[in-house]
C-alpha cells in the first residue's frame, strides 16, 4: 500500500508534495479535477452499457422502491384523495373487540418480556431463524394479585422496574411517600422517579410537595422536566418561585413570547416581561428585544406602504424579499442600511439612530454597513465608511477590520476589480497582499510588487498569465524593457 | 489505503442478528391485532425501520395504509389503527385528540400504541387524564439497537443527550442498560466492563441488577466493556471534523447511516439516496482517512478503473465475453461508487473553501493549545459580527469555553451581547442552557483557587486535597481541558511534522492537532487494565470512574480473541472522527472496537440540541 501510494504521489504531482491545505485550488482540488475528467470520460462507455434490472441491486441505490419512507410518502400523496370520500364516518358492523379491563393482553405478560428473559431470544434463534419469538402468554395469578396488597418502597420500585402495573395508593404517610421517591431515585430510572412524582403530585399540597423536592435535587431535576413536557406552566412557575429560582422563572415566562404569533400582542407580552426578575445583564437584553420589535412595527408599517405606493425608487428596484418583523437586531440595521441609509438621526428607521439606540460596537456597526452598501453597489458609500480627515485635512483609509476581511466582504458582494484593488492594496501583510492580488486579479498590484521586489524572474512567469493584448502585457513588457531598473535575477 | 491491520486482530461478531430479533418481534406485535389496519409512524422512527423491514414485510401482516405521525388530525378509513411511536408526551396526546375527535364523531375503531423501545408511566397518565385509557391498547416494542455497519450499533436516541444531561432526567438509564444486556446475552458474557462519568455508572449499577440469574453462553464474542459519558469530553464533539466520513456527515448530514447527496455532487437533476458502509468498497477504503489523502486515493482508483476499462481494446469476442460476465459488473459498480465520492469531495472542497476553512481550522487549533487566545476570540467576534452561521459561532463560543475553564466575565458579556445582536435575543434562552450545562460560562471569582487548590495539594496529603476538590468541583463543572491535556499529552507540539498519510497516533484525525480526549482515555485504561495511574486524571474529570467485574461467569484469565473485542458504549453519542479514532486504535493494538452510542453526534447537532429560540 505504501509503495503504491508513493506511485502515485509522482504521477500525481511531480512537484514536492505541500502541506494541504483546504483553500489551496492548485493542489487537491485540481487533482480532483482531473480524477473526475477521468471517470467522466468512461461515463459514455459505462451507459451503453447499462441494464436497468441491476441498479437496484448495488449496495448505495438509496431507497428502493418499497421501503417504508417511500411507501409513507406515497400514502402522503393519494391521502388527498381519500380525504374527500371519508367525509362520513363509516359504520362499523362488528364492533372492534377491546380489553375492557384496564390491563391489555400484553400488559399481562409485560413483566416477563422486559429486561428479564432473554433465552427465549436465543432459543428461538439457535432452533430456527425464521421462528418467531413469542414469549409466554400467561404467568400464574399469583404474579399480579399483589399489586394492590402491601408491599415495600424496594419491592414496589422493583415491581416498577419492570414494567408492572403497581398501586401506589397505599403510601399514605409523608414518610412513606419521600421513602418511595427516594427508593425510586436510587433505583437510577428515571421512568420510575417520574411515575412516583405523578403520584405525588396528586395527593400532596403543592407546598408540602415543593418542600420536600427542595432537597432532592434528582427528583426535583425530573418533575421540572415533567411539568415542562406537560406544558403545566402555571405549576412550574410555582415551584420555583418557592425554589427562589426567581432567574429561571422570569426565563421561562419570557420564553413564553415564542407562542404569541401576532407581532403587536408579542410587543405587548415581551413589554410586561420588563418587570420580570431577570439578571442585570439580560434585563438590559429583554429591554432591547421589546425596543426592536416595536421599532420593527413601526418601520414595516411605513415601508410597506411605501412599496404599495410606488413612489420610493429604492424599494421599486429593490422589492423587499420579507418583512423585517422579528428578525435579529443586526438584520434589521442591514435592512436600514439598505433602505434608509441616508435618513437624519432623529428617524427610527435611521441606522444611526440604531446604533445608538441598541449601542452597537463600531466594528459591528461597520460590517454591517459595508455589507449592505457594497451588496447596493454603493462604492462611493463604501469609500466615505473609510474616510478619515485628519488635522491637516489630509484623508487616510482606516478600518475597525482588516483590510483583508474588507475585501473578503466586497468580493462576495461582488465589487469590479478597480473596488477591490484599491482595498487589497491596503492589506498590510505582503505575503497576503499578493496572494490576495492574484487572486483577485488585481494585476496592477502584483506587478507593481514585482517590480519593487525587482524580481525579473517572478515577472516573466506573471506574464504568462496575462492576456495576449492587454494593458498588463503591455506594462510588464515595459517594465522588462527598461533598462532602468536593476534586477536582482 | 486500508493500514494494514494487525494479522491477529479478531474478527467481528455478527450483529445482523439484532435486526432480525427486533423484526421478528414487531411482526409478532403486529399480529396482536388481527384484520387490516392503518399504521401511523412517528417520523423519526422510519429510517430505522427502514433498515429492519420493508413495506411488504408490514403488507403480509395486514397493514394496510402508512402514515408519517404529523401531529395533524387522522384521515383514515380503516377500522383499526396502529400507532407505532416513542414514548413522548406530545405524541400520546395527538393520538388522544385523534381517539377522542373519533367518539364525538361517533365512529368506532380499535387503537393500538406499539411503543419502542419501552412505555413510560407518564405516557399512561396521558391515557388516564384524556379519558381513554382502555380505548387503546398499549405494547412495547423492545428494539433497543440498530446495526449501523459491522462495528456500529445505534440506539437511534438522539434526545438521550438533552434529556439525561441538559434536563436531568434518568429516564434512558434503564433503556441503555437493556441495551447492554441485549448485547450481553447475545455476544457476552462480559469479562471486565470499566466507565466513567455518573449515568455511565447508573447504566452499570443497572444493568448488574437486571442481569442477575441469567445463564452462560458458551461463545462469546466480546471479552470487554467501556461505558464513557458525552459530558466527560465536549471538546471532541465540538472540532471541525476532517476525516472523510467525519466531513461528510458534518456537512451532508448522514442520517441512519445513510446520505442524501444533491444534485450538486451528482451531477444530475436529482439526488440520490446512498448508503455509507463497510460494503461500499471505495467508501471502506476512504473513510478513516484524513480528508487530504483522499484525492490522492481517488485519483489511483481512478487511474486503475480507467486500465481496466481499457483492457477491452484489442480484445476478441471471447475474450470480450469473459469481460462482460466477469469483470463488467464490479467495474461498473466502481464507477459509479467512485464517481459519486469524487463529487461529494468536490462539493464538500467547494464548500468548506468559501467559508475559510483554513482559518476556522487554525482558530480551533489555537484554542486546543491554548495559544493566542485574543486572536481566537475577535476572529469569533467577526464570525458573530458578520453573522456567519449561527450554529458555528456557538460552537467556538462553546470550544473556547470549554478549553479556556471559562470565559472572562468581560468577555462573556461582550461576545453574549453581539451574538444576541446578530442572531436574535430570544437566543437569551439558549445561553441560559449552555450555562446550565456547563458549555458556556462565566469565570468564576473563585476560580482562583484552582492555582491555589494546586499549591495546598501538594502541601497536604492527598486524601485533604481530593475533599478540597470535591469541595470545588460542586460549586460548577469544571472541565480543566489545559491540566487534562498536559497530563496526557492530547496535543502534541506544533512544531514537528506530522505526515497525515502515515498516522502516528489518533491526532491523525484532527490533522495532528489534538488526541480525541474521550478515545485516549479508553486506551489508557485499557492500556492499565483499570483507573491504576490515572487518579489525578479522573480527579479533573470530577471522577465517577469505576471498573469491574461483568460476568461471574466469564472467565477473566481467558485470552482469546474475545477479550480483545471491546464494546465502547457512548453515552450521549460519539462522532464519526472517534469511531476512525478507535478503529485506528484497534489496528495498531490488535483490538477490534464495536461502538455502541445513543446517537451518532456531530457538533451541530450538539448545539441544535441545547438551542431554545423556539417553541
Amino acid at each position: 500500500m505504501m509503495k503504491s501510494r508513493t506511485d502515485e504521489e509522482e504521477f500525481w504531482h511531480s512537484t514536492k508534495c505541500k502541506p494541504f491545505t483546504f483553500d489551496d485550488d492548485d493542489d487537491g482540488f485540481s487533482k480532483l479535477k482531473e480524477s473526475k475528467q477521468a471517470v467522466n470520460n468512461i461515463r459514455p462507455l459505462v451507459d451503453e452499457e447499462e441494464d436497468e434490472d441491476d441498479v437496484e441491486k448495488v449496495s448505495w441505490s438509496g431507497e428502493p422502491v418499497g421501503s417504508i419512507s417511500w411507501s409513507v410518502r406515497e400514502t402522503a400523496a393519494s391521502s388527498q384523495r381519500t380525504d374527500r370520500e371519508s367525509t362520513f364516518p363509516k359504520t362499523s358492523t362488528d364492533p372492534p373487540t377491546r380489553s375492557l379491563s384496564g390491563y391489555s393482553l400484553s400488559s399481562l405478560f409485560k413483566g416477563k418480556t422486559k429486561g428479564g428473559n432473554f433465552q427465549a431470544f436465543t432459543d428461538s434463534l439457535s432452533d430456527s431463524s425464521v421462528r418467531l419469538y413469542a414469549p409466554e402468554l400467561r404467568k400464574p395469578k399469583s404474579d399480579y394479585k399483589d399489586a394492590v396488597s402491601d408491599l415495600s418502597p424496594e419491592e414496589t420500585v422493583q415491581r416498577m422496574l419492570q414494567g408492572k402495573v403497581v398501586s401506589l395508593e397505599k403510601f399514605r404517610s409523608l414518610q412513606d411517600k419521600m421513602c418511595l421517591l427516594d427508593v425510586s431515585v436510587s433505583a437510577h430510572d428515571g421512568n420510575v422517579i417520574t411515575a412516583v412524582l405523578i403520584y405525588l403530585k396528586r395527593t400532596l399540597s403543592k407546598d408540602v410537595l415543593f418542600r420536600e423536592l427542595e432537597s432532592r435535587q434528582t427528583a426535583l431535576r425530573h418533575f421540572i422536566h415533567y411539568l415542562t413536557e406537560t406544558r403545566d406552566q402555571r405549576l412550574l412557575l410555582e415551584l420555583l418561585r418557592a425554589l427562589g429560582r426567581t432567574e429561571d422563572m422570569a426565563l421561562l415566562q419570557y420564553k413564553e413570547h415564542l407562542r404569541i404569533a401576532d407581532e403587536n400582542k408579542r410587543r405587548d407580552f415581551l413589554k410586561s416581561c420588563l418587570s420580570l426578575p431577570f439578571s442585570a445583564e439580560d434585563s438590559g437584553h429583554v429591554q432591547d428585544h421589546y425596543t426592536l420589535l416595536e421599532r420593527q412595527i413601526i418601520i414595516e408599517a411605513t415601508d410597506r406602504q411605501a412599496e404599495r405606493g410606488g413612489k420610493v425608487e429604492i424599494f421599486q428596484k429593490f422589492p423587499r424579499r420579507a418583512s423585517i418583523l422579528n428578525m435579529p437586531l443586526v438584520t434589521t440595521l442591514y435592512y436600514c442600511c439598505f433602505y434608509h441609509y441616508t435618513e437624519s438621526e432623529g428617524t427610527y428607521s435611521s441606522p444611526l439612530n440604531i446604533r445608538q439606540t441598541f449601542k452597537i460596537s463600531k466594528k459591528q456597526y461597520f460590517v454591517t454597513a459595508l455589507a449592505a452598501r457594497a451588496k447596493l453597489k454603493a462604492w462611493s458609500d463604501v469609500d466615505a465608511l473609510f474616510t478619515s480627515r485628519n488635522w491637516l485635512g489630509f484623508t487616510r483609509k482606516k478600518s475597525p477590520l482588516s483590510f483583508q476581511r474588507v475585501v473578503d466582504i466586497l468580493q462576495k458582494n461582488s465589487a469590479p476589480t478597480q473596488v477591490l484593488q484599491e482595498y487589497v492594496a491596503l492589506v498590510d501583510d505582503s505575503d497576503l497582499r499578493i496572494s490576495l492580488a492574484q487572486k483577485l486579479k488585481c494585476h496592477d498590484i502584483v506587478i507593481n510588487m514585482y517590480r519593487d521586489l525587482k524580481d525579473r524572474q517572478l515577472l516573466l512567469g506573471y506574464l504568462k498569465k496575462m492576456e495576449r493584448g492587454s494593458v498588463e502585457e503591455r506594462k510588464i513588457n515595459e517594465l522588462l524593457n527598461n533598462s532602468q531598473i536593476r534586477w536582482k535575477n | 489505503m486500508a493500514h494494514s491491520a494487525r494479522k491477529d486482530s479478531p474478527e467481528l461478531p455478527d450483529f445482523s442478528m439484532l435486526k432480525r430479533l427486533a423484526k421478528d418481534q414487531l411482526i409478532y406485535l403486529l399480529e396482536q391485532l388481527p384484520g387490516k389496519k392503518d399504521l401511523f409512524i412517528e417520523a423519526d422512527l422510519m429510517s430505522p425501520l427502514d433498515r429492519i423491514a420493508n413495506v411488504s414485510t408490514l403488507r403480509q401482516h395486514e397493514v394496510d395504509k402508512l402514515y408519517k405521525v404529523e401531529y395533524k388530525p387522522v384521515i383514515s378509513n380503516s377500522d383499526q389503527l396502529c400507532f407505532l411511536i416513542r414514548p413522548r408526551i406530545q405524541t400520546v396526546k395527538w393520538i388522544c385528540d385523534v381517539v377522542n375527535a373519533d367518539k364525538a364523531a361517533g365512529k368506532a375503531r380499535s387503537y393500538k400504541i406499539i411503543f419502542t423501545s419501552q412505555k413510560f408511566y407518564a405516557c399512561d397518565a396521558v391515557l388516564e387524564e384524556q379519558g381513554i385509557f382502555g380505548d387503546v391498547t398499549t405494547d412495547e416494542w423492545p428494539f433497543y439497537l440498530l446495526p449501523l455497519d459491522e462495528d456500529i450499533i445505534s440506539l437511534e436516541l438522539p434526545e438521550f443527550f438533552r434529556d439525561n444531561f441538559l434536563a436531568g432526567d434518568q429516564r434512558w438509564v434503564r433503556t441503555a442498560s437493556n441495551a447492554l444486556h441485549l448485547l450481553h446475552s447475545l455476544y457476552g458474557p462480559f469479562s471486565k466492563v470499566y466507565g466513567i462519568g455518573r449515568c455511565s455508572k447508573m447504566v452499570y449499577e443497572s444493568w448488574r441488577q437486571i442481569k442477575e440469574g441469567e445463564q452462560k453462553t458458551d461463545k462469546v464474542d466480546i471479552g470487554k466493556v467501556f461505558l464513557i459519558d458525552r459530558d466527560v469530553d465536549y471538546v471532541t464533539p465540538l472540532c471541525s471534523q476532517v476525516v472523510y466520513e467525519g466531513l461528510v456527515d458534518d456537512i451532508f448530514r448522514i442520517k441512519c447511516g445513510c446520505v442524501e447527496l444533491g444534485p450538486d455532487v451528482t451531477s444530475s437533476d436529482k439526488s440520490i439516496k446512498v448508503m455509507l458502509n463497510s460494503q461500499d468498497k471505495v467508501f471502506n477504503e476512504i473513510r478513516n482517512e484524513h480528508f487530504s489523502n483522499v484525492f490522492g486515493f481517488l485519483s489511483q482508483k481512478a487511474r486503475n478503473l480507467q486500465t481496466a476499462y481499457d483492457k477491452r481494446r484489442g480484445m476478441d469476442i471471447q475474450q470480450m465475453k469473459t469481460f462482460v460476465s466477469e469483470e463488467l459488473k464490479g467495474l461498473k459498480q466502481e464507477h459509479r461508487l467512485l464517481s459519486l465520492h469524487i463529487g461529494a469531495s468536490e462539493s464538500i472542497m467547494k464548500k468548506k473553501t468559501k467559508q475559510d476553512f483554513q482559518e476556522l481550522l487554525k482558530t480551533e487549533h489555537s484554542l486546543l493549545e491554548g495559544f493566542e487566545i485574543r486572536e481566537c476570540i475577535s476572529f469569533i467576534e467577526e464570525h458573530i459580527n458578520r453573522q456567519i452561521s449561527m450554529i458555528e459561532s456557538l460552537r467556538l463560543l462553546c470550544l473556547l469555553s470549554i478549553t479556556e475553564n471559562g470565559l472572562l466575565p468581560k468577555d462573556y458579556r461582550s461576545l453574549k451581547a453581539q451574538y444576541l445582536k446578530s442572531y436574535g435575543i430570544n437566543h437569551l434562552l439558549t445561553f441560559a442552557n449552555l450555562r446550565q450545562l456547563g458549555l458556556l460560562v462565566e469565570q468564576q471569582p473563585g476560580e482562583t483557587l484552582t492555582a491555589m487548590e494546586s499549591k495546598v495539594g501538594k502541601l497536604v496529603n492527598d486524601k485533604t486535597a481530593g475533599k478540597l476538590t470535591d469541595a470545588f468541583s460542586s460549586l460548577a463543572k469544571k472541565s480543566n481541558f489545559r491540566a487534562l491535556s498536559r497530563k496526557l499529552n492530547l496535543v502534541p507540539k506544533s512544531d514537528e511534522e506530522y505526515d497525515l498519510r502515515v498516522p502516528r497516533d489518533m491526532a491523525y484525525i484532527f490533522s495532528g492537532a489534538y488526541v480525541p480526549l474521550s478515545c485516549k482515555l479508553i486506551e489508557q485504561v485499557l492500556e492499565r487494565d483499570g483507573w491504576t495511574g490515572l487518579e489525578e486524571v479522573t480527579r479533573l474529570l470530577n471522577a465517577h470512574e469505576f471498573a469491574g467485574p461483568g460476568s461471574n461467569g466469564a472467565d477473566l484469565a481467558a485470552k482469546n480473541d474475545a477479550q480483545r473485542t471491546i464494546l465502547v458504549m457512548f453515552l450521549g453519542g460519539c462522532t464519526y472522527s472517534e469511531i476512525s479514532a478507535l478503529r485506528f486504535l484497534g489496528r495498531e493494538r490488535g483490538f477490534k472496537f464495536i461502538v455502541v452510542t445513543t446517537a451518532i453526534t456531530n457538533s451541530s447537532r450538539l448545539i441544535e440540541a441545547l438551542l431554545d429560540n423556539h417553541v
